[in-house]
């Protein structure tokens, strides 16, 4: 029922075209590249892989300096969900893995792995898959290993976006061929000359994704590409559609309702409406991963602009930038820097030495000629063109107040992270402001702070954790006390106990001594006192026998003479006590009253000053 | 009319009691506002401590240096108060960093780690301690109590992760000079 209603809706809009709001007409500059076929580069003297190229964790590093790799190699293994793998794109040997300048608008070095080519180009052992029919979970799941990111330029992890394992509820692949900024031509060179093996990888990703129907959108301006589509998709269902040529349409949620007027919600991904899109380089790399089990080594890129032949070449992840220009001529003598990416959307290279990555679709050499340097930016004049021209529907005027003002819980109200920074408003804006770099300064000090929301509420989280262990561990110990406390207690009640039953029975044998229970207990703890303090003094004493200095057990018989004649001189003038031994072992006799009192009396002084010292000690 | 009233005052009563407020949410704002690097730098054990002493008029609001200016702005927003400059006397504004332990110096004493609010240090008697830098505030309460000088705070560096674009700016540019 569900096929049958999405054929129908199919059918219904296999020639309409559903037009988005705003878009603009950016001058084409796309024959310039398309005059020549895709090149072939010679293997450079060195390729450098930056680990960063493409949404998501970096990956794992799994190879040494000074490892021999192959063509093919996994060379970093992807790390978490969402990551892509990386492999040697030659045979060679891995010089360095060092921080190095990436392609990045930062133009911040990051982690690379550098492989010096050995000029053999030898594969590592490929393994095809042979996918119809077989299991779509495994097989999404190899993907894993292929290292494929979306290549239109967004390079979100392919494995990913393919993960739903049929059970996604995917009725529509869009294929897009739209390629609607200026100057890029790769996407319309491939179908030009590989239109045959993209329709076989859509073929494997509308077996992955279960998907029922298959619509291709392709600008107007690429009439060579769509005849070899349209001759390419003969005998199958799926079906070319012609878009006209209004930038932004290659991007996808435009695309989407350029092709099928449905317009996926703000706040969902396209898979939740039944829709999927992928750009034609990345499905022809999932064929090229299955068919022929080669992973995500190379791809093609515009080289044009400013260079002496403008062209399209089949470039390994890691060629130097200069390798690649060197290939189109060189670059003409007033070239001022390279952008990456169209003139719309891309950015300019912090560096000409830089590494070619999954990212990179075109390389523009800019010159002032080519590029004016933008007039000084004027007051926004409330002209609302960029409201008119925004694909989006957001009021750009107001996002720009926004941002401008740094008031970006507003910014947030008015959606700014809808925004696709396609930069239709920028082209507009009769005042020249650079309204996307506003937008842009927005989000990511939005999301910095996002980031230390985060990070703050965990800090708060385990604070309050340490705080509340800590309490636990001093009721712990308080309670661990008290039970040690109590147990002292209850034993010690319990001998007093045993004590009085044995005085009740010697007071029963002599009833003149004690008069009373109460007398008797008393006693008995009076008693038990004495005897420990017998005790204690005894063992003082026999430590101080035991204590004799040794040199005078040792000494030969006229020391010790003369030791004995001074100690009687000094016994004569009272210097020393009687021998320990001569003492009365203990008087029992003596008041037990008294003496616990002045035992009291002793610990009173001994906690009086101590309590000194340590007030002595924190004044200090 | 009397009913009326009756019966609004019950219901009235009633809300009260069903939904009332646990703690004092001023509190919880304030709370969400300070940055919880946990450093005492205010002149309290904490950012919570803080915040009640904030809510309470024991404390002023400009007394968090990690949470700088624009830690400042936002309490006088929230509590209706005047803006004005971070007390020097508790500190300045620094950039962001995390604490770093010399590992090979350290002698395992784990007075750090009593010192640390939020757990980040990992380690045991006469064993290694290192930071868990994920989870590290920056608070610099580890800094002081170690007997061997072997923590030292570590500036956190832009990379292409966590950079930022910048403000739009137009260069000047000379065009004539006198």
């Amino acid at each position: 029922m569900n096929a049958l209603v999405n054929l129908t809706q199919l059918i219904k809009t296999a020639k309409e075209i559903f037009p988005f709001h705003g878009g603009v007409h950016p001058p084409e500059n796309k024959a310039q590249s398309t005059q020549l076929p895709i090149g072939e580069l010679a293997l450079p003297e060195k390729l450098v892989l930056p680990l960063r190229q493409h949404v998501g964790n970096i990956p794992k590093v799994k190879v040494k300096i000074g490892e021999h790799v192959l063509k093919g190699q996994l060379i970093a293994e992807a790390e978490g969900a969402v990551s892509a793998a990386i492999h040697a794109p030659t045979s060679g040997t891995i010089m360095a893995i060092e921080d190095a300048i990436i392609p990045h608008p930062s133009g911040l070095p990051d982690r690379c792995i550098e492989i010096k080519p050995d000029g053999k180009d030898t594969w590592i052992e490929k393994t095809p898959q042979n996918w119809r029919g077989a299991d779509r979970k495994s097989l999404v799941a190899s993907l894993r290993l292929s290292g494929i990111v979306g290549l239109g330029g967004a390079t979100f992890p392919t494995h990913i976006k393919l993960r739903n394992d049929g059970k996604s509820g995917v009725h529509t692949l869009v294929i897009n061929a739209a390629e609607c900024e200026p100057y890029i031509t790769c996407d319309d060179t491939l179908m030009r000359e590989r239109a045959d093996e993209i329709v076989k990888g859509i073929e494997v990703a509308q077996y992955l994704l279960g998907a029922e129907n298959v619509i291709i959108g392709i600008e107007d301006n690429k009439p060579e590409a769509t005849a070899a589509m349209q001759a390419a998709v003969a005998g199958t269902n799926y079906l070319v559609k012609i878009v006209p040529t209004l930038y932004p349409s290659g991007d996808a949620r435009r695309l989407v309702h350029l092709v099928l007027g449905t317009e996926i919600p703000h706040d969902k991904r396209s898979t939740e409406v039944g829709l999927q899109v992928f750009n034609v380089a990345t499905v022809l790399a999932l064929y090229r991963y299955f068919e022929f089990g080669e992973p995500s080594i190379s791809r093609i890129i515009s080289m044009t602009g400013n260079v002496q032949q403008p062209q399209n070449f089949e470039v390994l992840f890691g060629t130097p930038l200069l390798h690649l220009v060197a290939a189109a001529g060189g670059a003409k003598a007033d070239t001022s820097h390279y952008i990456m990416g169209g003139p719309m959307m891309g950015f300019a290279l912090p560096d000409e030495n830089i590494p070619i990555t999954k990212a990179a679709n075109c390389i523009i050499a800019a010159s002032p000629r080519l590029f004016e340097p933008p007039p000084p930016a004027m007051p926004c004049i409330r002209c609302a063109r960029c409201a008119d021209a925004c694909p989006v529907n957001l009021q750009p005027q107001e996002l720009y107040w926004f941002a401008k003002a740094d008031n970006f819980e507003k910014a947030n109200d008015y959606k700014l992270f809808d925004c696709i920074e396609c930069g239709a408003c920028s082209y507009v804006c009769p005042s020249n402001i650079p309204l996307v770099q506003y937008y842009r300064y927005a989000k990511s000090e939005i999301i910095a702070e996002d980031k230390a929301k985060e990070a703050a509420d965990l800090a708060r989280e385990r604070n309050d954790f340490r705080l509340a262990r800590i309490e636990r561990e001093k009721l712990e110990r308080a309670q661990k006390h008290a039970e040690r406390a109590a147990a002292q207690k209850e034993e010690v009640a319990k001998k007093a106990l045993e004590n009085t039953n044995k005085d009740v029975i010697d007071n029963a044998l002599e009833p003149n001594i004690h008069a009373g229970a109460g007398d008797a207990q008393k006693d008995a703890k009076q008693a038990a006192i004495a005897a420990a303090i017998a005790r204690a003094k005894a063992a003082k004493a026999a430590a101080g026998q035991g204590d004799a200095p040794k040199n005078v057990t040792d000494a030969d018989e006229t020391v010790k003479k003369e030791i004995a004649e001074i100690d009687a001189r000094r016994k004569e003038v009272g210097l020393i006590d009687k021998p320990a031994t001569e003492k009365p072992a203990i008087d029992t006799g003596i008041d037990i009253d008294k003496q616990a009192k002045i035992t009291a009396a002793i610990a009173r002084a001994k906690a009086a000053k101590a309590t000194a010292d340590a007030a002595k000690l924190s004044e200090n | 009319m009397i009913g009326l009233a009756l019966g609004l005052g019950a219901l009235l009563g009633y809300a009260a009691l069903k939904f009332k407020v646990e703690g004092d949410p001023l509190i919880a704002r304030i709370d969400a506002i300070l940055p919880q690097t946990q450093c005492g730098q205010c002149g309290f054990p904490g950012c919570k401590p803080y915040a009640t002493a904030i809510a309470e008029g024991r404390a002023d609001i400009n007394q968090c240096p990690p949470g700088g200016d624009a830690g400042v702005r936002a309490l006088a927003d929230l509590m209706g108060m005047e803006y004005k400059p971070l007390n020097a006397e508790n500190g300045t504004e620094k950039p962001k960093a995390v604490a770093f332990i010399d590992e090979p110096v350290c002698i395992g004493c784990t007075l750090c780690i009593q010192a640390c609010p939020v757990d980040a240090i990992l380690g045991a008697a006469k064993h290694m301690h290192t930071i868990i830098t994920s989870e590290c505030t920056g608070c610099e309460l580890c800094v002081a109590p170690c007997p061997v000088d072997c923590i030292s705070m570590v500036p956190i560096a832009e990379t292409p992760e966590n950079w930022k674009w910048k403000y739009p700016t137009i260069p000047i540019k000379p065009v004539m000079t006198l």
